[in-house]
């Protein structure tokens, strides 16, 4: 437990803790492959990555989410190394292959990349395309990797064909082929599903993992669709202003999220007022929330004493629809979802609340119902100014 | 390359010519103010009616023949004006044959409009050029839609009065797109001009050159020139970018409409009459023309023509694909505005006139030559010939300053194929920058420097001015033999070399519309 401890002190400066610190020993005990520690970037005076750290173990799936503009993308290049790190330093398998001094080019780096546009090469055919970067390969190697791939994605029948004759999907799938083809130490891909539809980019990124986990590949994806990080990732990083929020599993980011920021972010939700009771209990209108408080909210009630103020997260999930409750509250809105409905009620004080109801509880607007909470932690934030 | 004989030519504006600058104005320079003037705007007009109408009529409506004639209406553009022009005097003029047969028929007395006329200018020009206006508009027309169209129906509007209201507004940026392309070309137009003896200000140039030896009236007169063609290009520009805003949006093709009975054959008249004179009749004319003299012309020195054109538009051609090449990488890897704006300024040439060209290419390389003649002087204490002046690279020079546009912008559209994340995807797959161009650029570039090597020979070997202006002593080619021939009057002696330009021009147009049938 040495090694993590080190690693927990280190974090801390930055006010971050990584999955290797407060992860399980098995997971500690797995060969860091990625390590970025404390990188920055600029395009000329624009800062969009500053002090970031994150570590990736050998056969994970790791995932930055975040809004378009906060960085993700430029991370992304620094590690495949068509950027040049201003600060910190990417170690890949131990070796330092970028900090300021350092600059290991892209084709000597083992690092494949997925690109947004896929980026195929409109003169190659399928096969030709995946055989790219096996130049250095003998023939009768270079063609039956080729053809193990394009069956691990499904293509053996368009292997003749030309990019532009295949679908979307199809292409996706060709880029995948390609990146993966000469065993790339680490495959990076650039928001790789976000030139497909809806339906397809679902069922899509389910098979792009049953892939990569195939070819046990370390990955990391650059995503602003949360249901694609959820489908694909092992672990997620969320990131805004060039920092990571949180690095954390899809569960803990959805119901323990660090911050206000990652908390609007992933998932739906509404901030209610409440007020701290102890240390394990928040008063809010529709009742007494018991759970563990996080820290950070503790911390400051330590501060100005039991009683404080706080923001409160209420999930969908977190309020649900009893019609024997003598708790009350108004449907001011309703949005049918198929298996449930999404209601946004009012509180008898006029605040409002989500609450996923399934959907054969079919109300109409302006009605009462009753409603419950049923919620097993608390997630709640110091009230800041900032924030309205 | 451009700039700095276009800079030249304008400076001269400033500096006094003297005499002949005095003897031009007070004689001629009305005439060819009012010359220029009128022959632009018949062009323009002619142009505009006949490409439009022919648009329309291939776009939008159906009848007897119209998928050849929708293709076979842009022939004329193979067959350089100059070529058109003579072989229409030859066939009208009073000693032409029709006018000879008249005669014959009804008397002396017929009434015969004077072809070597403004009219007859205009008339050749128009028929030459129209297909600017024609390709654009057709272009138009045919990415428009039926949406818009379908709107203007739902408000009340018959299909007539949609095209005129609807149709022909929203395909006003092409058409001034393929309006200045003709109006440049008639600007800079210098054969035919010449051949129907038409004192513009093209052959006023080339008259204050190599008659009156003035070489600072020639860029005065081209000066003049070059202030038009540039308003030119502005209007031109401005309706390019507009284009994309005009753009038709979704919708499927429109239903053409189907033209019965008469107006079917009208239609199918129109067209048939257009392509024949355009180019139907002069190829034939040609080849009969050709086939009486090949006997006796087609001897050795031919070859010598041929040779020279041949040499001329083939080193042409490298040298502007290869730097059209740079041009494209320099946009590339630097993509701030000065080189952005360097790269636009060199492509400028195509608006710039032939002959003014010429004038703005020879007044520096003049200098450059008496520099090196001093230098010479100083450093070997012999006084070397001329260097520069009157050699082949000058007049290389002058071509690729002329044609870089037409090398650069196929091989430019070419490169925006090749995505940065291309060469981003080559090197993640562990390949150098030298394999990567190689591998990834080179063959994804390659039909672009083909079509652009095509393009600049091809102009190349129909150029006119420049090859007569900048020469040197006896080096002539197919253009050049072409012009002495027509000026002596002897077209069917002019027909030999005319069949090889014409068949060198069909060789883009068989690659232009290949490309959009696809």
């Amino acid at each position: 437990m040495r090694v993590p401890r080190t690693y927990h002190r280190l974090m801390n400066a930055n006010d971050w803790a990584p999955p290797l610190a407060t992860g399980s020993t098995a997971r500690a005990a797995k060969e860091v492959l990625l390590d970025l520690r404390a990188i920055g970037h600029a395009y000329g005076s624009r800062v969009v990555v500053r002090g970031l750290s994150f570590s990736l173990a050998r056969g994970t799936i790791g995932c930055l989410l975040g809004p378009s503009g906060c960085g993700k993308t430029t991370v992304l290049r620094c590690i495949a190394g068509f950027e040049a790190v201003a600060e910190g330093e990417i170690r890949l398998g131990g070796q330092v292959v970028a900090s300021p001094g350092v600059h290991v080019p892209p084709e000597k780096r083992r690092i494949g990349m997925v690109f947004q546009d896929y980026a195929l090469f409109p003169h190659l055919t399928v096969a030709e395309n995946v055989a790219f970067g096996l130049h250095r390969m003998p023939r009768m190697e270079r063609n039956a990797r080729v053809s193990e791939l394009l069956g691990v994605v499904g293509l053996e029948l368009s292997a003749a064909t030309y990019p532009h004759q295949l679908s979307g999907g199809q292409q996706q799938r060709v880029a995948l082929a390609r990146a993966l083809a000469p065993r790339p130490d680490l495959l990076l891909m650039d928001e790789p599903f976000s030139n497909l539809d809806v339906d397809l980019r679902e069922r899509l990124s389910l098979e792009v993992r049953e892939i990569l986990k195939s070819q046990n590949a370390t990955a990391i994806l650059v995503t602003h669709d949360q249901h694609e990080a959820f489908a694909i990732a092992d672990e997620i990083g969320i990131m805004h202003g060039g920092e990571i929020q949180q690095w954390d599993t899809a569960y803990n980011l959805y119901h323990k999220p660090v911050n206000r920021f990652v908390a609007d972010f992933v998932g739906q939700g509404v901030f209610l007022d409440g007020k701290v009771l102890n240390s394990r209990q928040v008063r809010i209108e529709m009742g007494v929330l018991t759970g563990e408080i996080p820290r950070d909210c503790l911390a400051g009630c330590d501060a100005c004493g039991k009683g404080c103020s706080v923001e409160v997260l209420l999930r969908p999930d977190d309020v649900i629809h009893d019609d024997a409750s003598p708790m009350q509250a108004e449907v001011l809105h309703k949005a049918f979802r198929g298996a449930e409905i999404l209601y946004t009620l009012r509180l008898p004080s006029g605040e409002k609340v989500l609450s996923m109801v399934p959907s054969h509880h079919n109300h109409r607007i302006g009605e009462a119902i009753g409603i419950r909470l049923e919620a097993d932690h608390v997630v709640a934030f110091r009230r800041s100014e900032s924030q309205p | 390359m451009v700039l700095l004989p276009v800079a030249v030519v304008v400076s001269s504006f400033l500096t006094p010519a003297g005499d002949v600058w005095r003897h031009l104005v007070e004689t001629t320079l009305a005439d060819l103010v009012a010359n220029t003037f009128w022959l632009a705007l018949g062009v323009g007009l002619g142009t505009v009616v006949l490409g439009v109408s022919l648009a329309w009529l291939t776009a939008v409506c159906e009848f007897p023949g119209r998928r050849v004639f929708a293709w076979s209406l842009l022939l004329p553009l193979a067959i350089p004006a100059y070529v058109t022009g003579f072989v229409f005097i030859g066939l009208f003029d009073f000693t032409g044959p029709v006018q000879t047969q008249l005669r014959e028929w009804i008397g002396s007395g017929v009434w015969f409009p004077k072809v070597r006329g403004r009219l007859g200018v205009v008339l050749v020009m128009t028929l030459a050029l129209f297909p600017y206006v024609y390709l654009l508009a057709r272009n138009a027309f045919l990415t428009q839609g039926k949406r818009a169209l379908e709107a203007a129906q739902s408000l009340g509007l018959n299909r007539v009065q949609g095209f005129f209201r609807v149709a022909l507004p929203m395909a006003r940026p092409w058409i001034a797109g393929g309006l200045s392309l003709a109006l440049m070309e008639t600007l800079a137009d210098f054969g035919t001009v010449a051949v129907f003896n038409y004192d513009t200000f093209t052959t006023a140039i080339y008259k204050a050159w190599f008659a009156l030896f003035s070489l600072p009236a020639a860029a005065q007169l081209a000066s003049i020139l070059i202030l038009i063609a540039f308003a030119l290009l502005i209007a031109e520009q401005q309706s390019r970018s507009r284009m994309r805003y005009a753009e038709g949006r979704g919708g499927a093709r429109m239903d053409r409409i189907r033209l019965t009975g008469i107006r079917a054959w009208l239609a199918f008249a129109l067209c048939l009459g257009v392509l024949v004179l355009g180019f139907l009749l002069p190829v034939a004319q040609l080849l009969w023309w050709a086939l009486g003299v090949a006997a006796r012309d087609l001897d050795a020195r031919y070859f010598g023509f041929f040779w020279h054109s041949l040499l001329l538009s083939g080193i042409a051609a490298a040298v502007t694909v290869g730097l059209a090449l740079l041009l494209s990488y320099a946009e590339r890897h630097f993509p701030d505005p000065w080189t952005r704006f360097a790269v636009r300024a060199s492509t400028l040439g195509y608006a710039v006139p032939g002959a003014v060209l010429a004038v703005g290419i020879f007044i520096p390389i003049a200098w450059v030559d008496s520099w090196l003649v001093a230098a010479g002087e100083l450093l070997l204490g012999t006084k070397p010939g001329l260097v520069v002046q009157g050699t082949l690279l000058a007049m290389l020079v002058a071509y690729v300053a002329r044609f870089m546009a037409v090398g650069f912008n196929p091989i430019e559209s070419a490169m925006q194929r090749v995505t940065r994340s291309m060469d981003e995807a080559a090197r993640s797959l562990g390949l150098s920058l030298g394999h990567a161009l190689l591998r990834v650029h080179l063959p994804i570039l390659r039909g672009g420097l083909i079509t652009g090597a095509m393009l600049v020979f091809v102009d190349v070997m129909k150029e006119m001015p420049i090859t007569l202006m900048t020469r040197p002593f006896g080096w002539d080619t197919l253009a050049v033999r072409i012009f002495e021939m027509t000026s002596e009057g002897e077209w069917e002696r002019a027909a030999l070399p005319s069949i090889a330009v014409v068949m060198a021009g069909l060789v883009p147009l068989i690659l232009l519309t290949r490309h959009a049938e696809k």
